[in-house]
């Protein structure tokens, strides 16, 4: 099948992701590159967890002092439902229907936004409270390993968004298809790393 | 479009190289870079050599010593032997699979130049204040102290070339999974395509800590973190922990390959097949598995704890038995082999026992309680030079000889190849063997001179001896590649006459579509195979149809650039400058804008159609 050929509700294949060589390669492609990302994060954590509350002296807020449940709570709900809505619309995109696509990945779009909102908002909170990136290691770790994420998000809603815009006007082919998988697929890779980042700084962060 | 060289002026040149998306142009590319950082990384280790040659010598002061061994260490490992492999593996492994490209032919591009560029970026430190100087391992203790910009360099450098080595790595891994021509199953592939791929598989995996590591020192030095910062909560021995779960992988990231193309060497001149191929393989990824799990033999003396330093001493000796496995297959593989003694197979035949020196010194620092003795002695500069130059420097000079024909279509001089064989290795054991001894009569790694009377005197002055003679080596090779190049007379697909595996089927160098039809591979050494049945080539696996081929490019450069001016934006923000911040925004907009382009302009290729490629035939014939 050629990536430029226009296609139809019939003749669209069941998988688009992968109908063409470059597709098999783009998907294979980006698996691995997020095998490498999974090793990036893992050394953002282990250096997370060796530097959690080490802090130069006593006037320094912990990790017990700082997180809150409600506020991540919320921002943790956000992005699992953004990873939700991302899933439908690629449901739609198997299923030629790119209206309906769009207006999922509008509202993907529109949660990870909420979601870098709040991370703004919390970030913007702990400074205040005195925990900041050059204030201690635990500071500079903690920032490292969540602004980390935060970046991810953005460069995906970036990606998203930038994806939706150039194909507004022309529908899926099988040349961007799998532009659009990849991206809910890096999507959803943000939100595994989140779920983690959700047990491991806050959940564990709050007892201590 | 014709296959038909054409003459160009230099600019038409110029702009193909720096817009190339072809793999056969790519590893040129790496090849020339590479060769060109080798020779720098080669320079320092002279004046290292000079400097060492007497006691009580000035030649350098202290500091630029310091900054010269760090450059050696970084360049020779980073910027020359990673490259050089990469130009071996771009240039062959995609003809030893019977692919027409690489998977990825523009992140190829932008693999090239993102090396390119912090190799670049890092060696501009010599002219910009002062090269970085804490050690090719720049542990945080140290790096953390440095005056100057030194480590800036080396930070900021190595983030941009490993990004490069990253996508090159998932390149190569996708290009084997998907690309192989048809009949071309796993374990038929040539052992130089396994090493390719084990070793990329560890890239993939290896690779990122160093990212990580390399980022939080970047936010210590530049923007005030405090991960190694003790007074402040941090921990130093995170960045150690960080570099050897990246440095240890990379030692057989590096050898591997190496181990590769010794393979083919030994069987192509052995003219037999390669002996004991599933357990090669095997061994292969044997290795690449280990590797992972021995970092901490780098930090015995760093106070781990008897049960780490034990688990981690067994982990690294258990990685001599896939190790020794290789070694008798190769033997096994000359053993009853009609042997022709080629300059590739000087190499090859003189790597086994200068690698397996070097193993057995590794199993003599991996036992912990010994390495307390051993470590930052110059014993351990001599392991590892007889396993990196006795290993992958004979493998890179081999393979240069081996396949210069398949790159440029010229054969390069036997005689002047043996030349340099014999010169460089008699030179490299001149240099390193009395380095072993140095290091059990007591001389520390990394100092900048010794006291004469101390028994240490005679030992360096013969180890600089050995470095001319490494160098006289080098240097004919020079030669050769020029006389070579400026006789220019073209050889066929076979020169060697015992080529075995699919690239010595077509062209040398090939089409730039490589095979006009895909091939079928019916076994191990697929053109061996076709050359026994009395075939002249490989049994085509399709009809002649229009072949799709991807266009240049000029914005992998472009994504590079970005990348290499905001560097500098980083930088100098420490120093207050202005326009520092400014340039740091200016650049990642360069290198974001030109994704952007890229993503949104459609790059669908184009065909190449069948009659232009019945044509060529019939052009190449007339
Ligand atoms: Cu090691």
């Amino acid at each position: 099948m050629q990536a430029e050929e226009k296609l139809t509700y019939e003749t669209w294949p069941a998988a688009p992701e992968r109908a063409t060589l470059e597709a098999k390669n783009k998907f294979l492609g980006f698996w691995l590159f997020l095998g490498g990302e999974t090793v990036l994060f893992s050394s953002l954590f282990a250096t997370y967890l060796a530097l959690k509350d080490k802090v130069p002296d006593t006037s320094q807020p912990l990790a017990k002092d700082l997180f809150e449940l409600p506020l991540t709570l919320v921002a943790t709900m956000l992005l699992l439902t953004s990873s939700l809505t991302s899933v439908y619309a690629m449901y739609h995109m198997k299923n030629f229907a790119f209206k309906k696509m769009m207006l999922w990945l509008g509202v993907t779009v529109l949660l990870g936004l909420g979601f870098l909102g709040l991370e703004v908002y919390e970030f913007n909170m702990y400074v205040h409270e005195g925990h900041k990136f050059t204030s201690s290691a635990f500071g500079s770790a903690f920032y490292s390993l969540v602004g980390f994420h935060g970046a991810h998000v953005t460069f995906g809603l970036g990606w998203i968004l930038a994806l939706m815009i150039r194909n507004y006007k022309r529908g899926l082919n099988l040349y961007n298809a799998p532009k659009f998988y990849v991206a809910s697929l890096y999507w959803h890779f943000i939100d595994v790393v989140w779920v983690f980042i959700f047990t491991v700084v806050y959940l564990m962060g709050m007892v201590g | 479009m014709s296959t038909i060289a054409q003459k160009k002026g230099f600019g038409a040149v110029l702009w193909d190289y720096l817009t190339t998306v072809d793999h056969k142009k790519i590893a040129h590319l790496y090849l020339i870079a590479g060769g060109l950082f080798f020779i720098m990384g080669g320079i320092e280790a002279v004046l290292i050599r000079i400097q060492l040659a007497v006691p009580n010598n000035d030649f350098v002061s202290a500091g630029a010593f310091n900054e010269i061994i760090t450059m050696h260490g970084t360049t020779m490992i980073f910027l020359a032997a990673m490259p050089l492999l990469f130009a071996f593996m771009n240039a062959v492994m995609p003809l030893q699979i019977g692919a027409r490209d690489v998977a990825f032919p523009f992140v190829n591009a932008l693999g090239f130049w993102l090396f390119f560029f912090g190799g670049l970026f890092l060696n501009l430190s010599w002219f910009l204040g002062g090269a970085p100087d804490a050690g090719w391992t720049s542990y945080a203790s140290l790096s953390l102290h440095s005056k100057g910009h030194g480590i800036d360099f080396y930070v900021l450098g190595l983030q941009i070339a490993g990004l490069g080595t990253l996508i090159g790595g998932i390149n190569f891994l996708v290009t084997i999974i998907n690309m192989r021509a048809p009949g071309m199953t796993y374990m038929r592939m040539p052992l130089f395509t396994w090493t390719t791929f084990v070793a990329s598989a560890m890239i993939l995996f290896a690779f990122p800590p160093l990212t990580v590591g390399l980022t939080l020192m970047m936010f210590d030095r530049l923007f005030g973190a405090n991960f190694f910062d003790v007074t402040m909560g941090g921990n130093t021995i995170i960045w150690e922990h960080l570099f050897w779960v990246f440095g240890h992988p990379e030692v057989y990231i590096l050898i591997l390959p190496a181990f590769g193309i010794f393979s083919e060497i030994f069987s192509t001149f052995s003219r037999k097949r390669l002996f004991g191929y599933s357990s090669m393989v095997f061994a292969t990824v044997l290795i690449g598995f280990l590797g992972f799990m021995v970092w901490a033999h780098h930090m015995f003396t760093t106070g781990l704890g008897p049960v780490a330093n034990a688990i981690f001493a067994v982990a690294t000796m258990a990685i001599g038995v896939p190790t020794g496995i290789k070694i008798f297959n190769w033997l096994f593989t000359m053993w009853g082999g009609s042997v022709k003694f080629t300059t590739p197979m000087y190499y090859a035949f003189a790597f086994i026992p200068s690698f397996v020196m070097g193993g057995v010194t590794g199993v003599m620092v991996a036992t912990a309680a010994a390495d307390y003795q051993y470590h930052d002695t110059y014993f351990v500069v001599a392991h590892f030079h007889y396993v990196i130059v006795g290993g992958v420097v004979l493998a890179l000079l081999a393979g240069t000889h081996y396949w210069w024909p398949k790159m440029f279509g010229t054969m390069l001089n036997e005689t002047l190849g043996k030349i340099t064989f014999w010169l460089f290795f008699i030179g490299f054991h001149l240099t390193f063997f009395i380095q072993h001894f140095l290091g059990l009569w007591g001389m520390p790694r990394r100092v900048f001179t010794f006291l004469p009377g101390q028994g240490l005197d005679a030992g360096n002055l013969i180890s600089s001896v050995g470095a001319a003679f490494m160098s006289a080596g080098v240097m004919i090779l020079l030669i050769n590649i020029v006389v070579t190049q400026v006789k220019n007379v073209k050889v066929g697909n076979d020169p060697w006459g015992d080529g075995r595996t699919l690239e010595w089927a077509i062209a040398s160098p090939p089409p730039y579509y490589n095979f006009k039809q895909l091939p079928l591979v019916r076994g191990l050494d697929a053109y061996w195979l076709e050359k026994m049945e009395g075939k002249k080539g490989m049994t085509p696996a399709e009809p002649i149809g229009d072949i799709h081929m991807p266009n240049s490019s000029f914005i992998p450069f472009m994504i590079t650039l970005g990348l290499f001016i905001a560097a500098f934006g980083a930088m100098y923000h420490v120093n207050d400058k202005p326009w520092a911040i400014p340039l740091l925004i200016f650049g990642l907009a360069v290198t974001f804008g030109s994704m952007l382009v890229r993503s949104f302009k459609d790059d669908h290729g184009y065909h190449i159609h069948k009659e232009e490629l019945t044509q060529d035939e019939k052009g190449a014939k007339a």
